[in-house]
C-alpha cells in the first residue's frame, strides 16, 4: 500500500540570519490508519515539520510525498485542501457560523450547497456536537472543548487523506483534554486516515500514537512504536519517559 | 433670527452651496477609499513599504490645508482654480486615515485565524476577501469616518480657490465683517460634520466584529 505521507531527508534552514537549521534530515512515512506522534520540547522543530509538510514553509532540502505525489509539484493551496490541519489556537473564523466554518474547504472546492450542508451535519455528529443545536451558532458561543471539536470537524470536511494536528488539545483544561483524547482515539480507528500529531505530552503521545517520533534540535532522535518507546534506552527518550 | 431671514432670502443659493459641499466631500472620500483601501492592503503584503508610504501620507496630512490648496494651483492637470483642485487636495487629506486604518484593521486579524485559513488552502485573494477584509471592516470604516468628518471641515477652505461649498459664505462673511454670513456657512458645515460622524459611527459599530 502506498503510504499517505512520505518524508525523505527533509531539512529547513531559516532564510537569512546565520545558518540556523530548524529541521535536519528528517525521514519517515505514515501509512493509512496510522498516527505518527511527534514528541519533543518547545523549539525542537515539531511545528516546523508540520508546516513543511503542508508548505506553509518551503523545505530547503528533501522531499515530501502525499499519496505518492511530490508536494513540490502541486500548487500550495491545492495541496493544503487535501490535508486537514488543526492548530492549538484552532483559528475558527469568528464571523462564520459553526456550519460555515466546517463547510469551508468544500465551499472553496465548489461543492453544491446541499452536499456541503449534509457533510457538515455528518461531521458535527461525528465529533459529538448535535447539528441542530450547534450548526448555526457563532464560534464565540462555544466552550474551548466545543471549539476544538469544530476545529477537528473542519479539518475533516473534504475527506483529506492526511491530517496534521499541532497540539490540538494543548490549550484545554485537563478534564476536557482527557475527554477529547479518548474520543479522538476512537475516531482514529474509524477514520482510517494518516495522521501526524504533534504534542509535548508523552502520555497523550503514548495513548494516541501508532508510532512515536522524538524530535530533538530539529532531528528525529527516536522513531518506533509506543512499546519500543517505553523500553528504549535512548537517553533522550528516557528523559521524556521520566517526565511523564 | 437674522440667520433665518438670510436663509429665507437666499434659499436657492444656500442649498446650492450645501450641494457643492456634499459633492466635494463625497467625491473626494469615494476616490480616497478607491485608492486608500488597496494601498492599505498592499502595505500588509509588502511590510517594507509601510514606513515610506505612511510617512508620505503623514507629511501630506501635516501640510496646512490652505497651503496645500495653494501648492496645487500651479500644477498641470491636477491643479488650477476650481472644484477639481479642491477634490485632489481633499483626497490627499483623506488618504492617511484610510490607508492607515486599512493596514491596522487587516494586520489586527488574529494570526491563528489567518494561519488556519492559509493552512486549509485559501488563496491569498480568498483570505483577503473572505477573512481579512470582513474582520477588519470595522477598523477600516473608522478610517473612512475620520476622513469624511475631516473632509467636511477642510472643504470649507476649498472656497478660497473657487471650488464653492459652504466656505463661500464664511469667506464672504469674513471679508465683509458680517457675522450672519459667517454663521450661514459655519453652522451648516458644523452640523453636517456632526451628522456624518453620527451616521458613519452607527454603521461602523454594526461592522465591527
Amino acid at each position: 500500500m502506498t503510504p499517505v505521507l512520505e518524508v525523505r531527508d527533509l531539512s529547513y534552514r531559516l532564510p537569512g540570519a546565520g545558518d540556523r537549521h530548524l529541521v535536519t534530515a528528517l525521514s519517515f512515512s505514515v501509512a493509512p490508519g496510522e498516527t505518527l506522534v511527534l514528541l519533543g520540547r518547545s523549539g525542537s522543530g515539531k511545528t516546523t515539520t508540520l508546516k513543511l509538510i503542508n508548505r506553509l514553509l518551503e523545505p530547503t532540502r528533501g522531499e515530501v510525498r502525499l499519496q505518492g505525489e511530490a508536494t513540490a509539484t502541486l500548487e500550495p493551496y491545492r495541496l493544503r485542501r487535501r490535508i486537514g490541519y488543526v492548530i492549538q489556537e484552532i483559528g475558527l473564523f469568528p464571523h462564520f457560523t459553526v456550519a460555515q466554518n466546517v463547510g469551508l474547504v468544500p465551499r472553496l472546492e465548489g461543492w453544491p450547497p446541499d452536499r456541503i450542508a449534509g457533510r457538515v451535519r455528518e461531521l458535527l455528529a461525528l465529533v459529538g456536537l448535535d447539528p441542530d443545536e450547534f450548526a448555526e451558532r457563532s464560534p464565540r458561543a462555544l466552550s474551548g472543548g466545543q471549539r476544538q471539536r469544530v476545529g477537528v470537524a473542519r479539518a475533516l470536511a473534504a475527506d483529506p487523506a492526511l491530517l496534521l494536528l499541532d497540539e490540538p488539545f494543548g490549550a484545554l483544561d485537563p478534564i476536557t483534554r482527557v475527554e477529547l483524547q479518548r474520543e479522538f482515539r476512537a475516531l482514529e480507528g474509524r477514520l482510517g486516515k494518516g495522521m501526524v500529531f504533534v504534542t509535548h505530552d508523552v502520555r497523550e503521545g503514548l495513548l494516541l500514537g501508532t508510532r512515536l517520533g522524538l524530535m530533538h534540535e530539529g532531528r528525529l532522535a527516536f522513531l518506533g512504536t509506543a512499546e519500543e518507546f517505553r523500553r528504549s534506552n535512548d537517553p533522550q527518550v528516557k528523559q521524556f519517559m521520566e517526565a511523564a | 433670527m437674522n440667520l433665518l431671514r438670510f436663509y429665507g432670502d437666499h434659499a436657492r443659493e444656500a442649498f446650492g452651496l450645501l450641494g457643492q459641499h456634499l459633492v466635494l466631500v463625497g467625491a473626494s472620500t469615494f476616490l480616497a477609499v478607491l485608492i486608500g483601501v488597496p494601498l492599505g492592503v498592499l502595505l500588509t503584503r509588502r511590510p517594507a513599504w509601510r514606513g515610506p508610504v505612511l510617512g508620505l501620507a503623514n507629511v501630506f496630512q501635516t501640510i496646512p490645508s490652505l497651503a496645500l490648496f495653494g501648492f496645487l494651483i500651479p500644477l498641470p492637470f491636477l491643479g488650477g482654480i476650481g472644484a477639481r483642485t479642491a477634490i485632489v487636495a481633499l483626497v490627499v487629506y483623506a488618504l492617511l486615515p484610510i490607508v492607515r486604518n486599512t493596514y491596522v484593521g487587516i494586520s489586527g486579524v488574529d494570526p491563528a485565524v489567518r494561519e488556519a485559513g492559509r493552512g486549509m488552502g485559501m488563496t491569498d485573494g480568498q483570505l483577503l476577501t473572505m477573512v481579512e477584509i470582513p474582520l477588519g471592516l470595522g477598523v477600516i470604516f473608522a478610517g473612512v469616518r475620520v476622513a469624511t468628518v475631516v473632509g467636511v471641515g477642510t472643504a470649507t477652505i476649498a472656497a478660497a480657490i473657487g471650488a464653492g461649498g459652504l466656505g463661500v459664505y464664511i469667506f464672504r462673511g469674513v471679508s465683509t465683517v458680517d457675522d450672519t454670513l459667517i454663521l450661514a456657512g459655519a453652522l451648516p458645515a458644523a452640523i453636517l460634520a456632526l451628522i456624518a460622524d453620527g451616521l458613519l459611527g452607527l454603521i461602523e459599530r454594526r461592522l465591527a466584529r
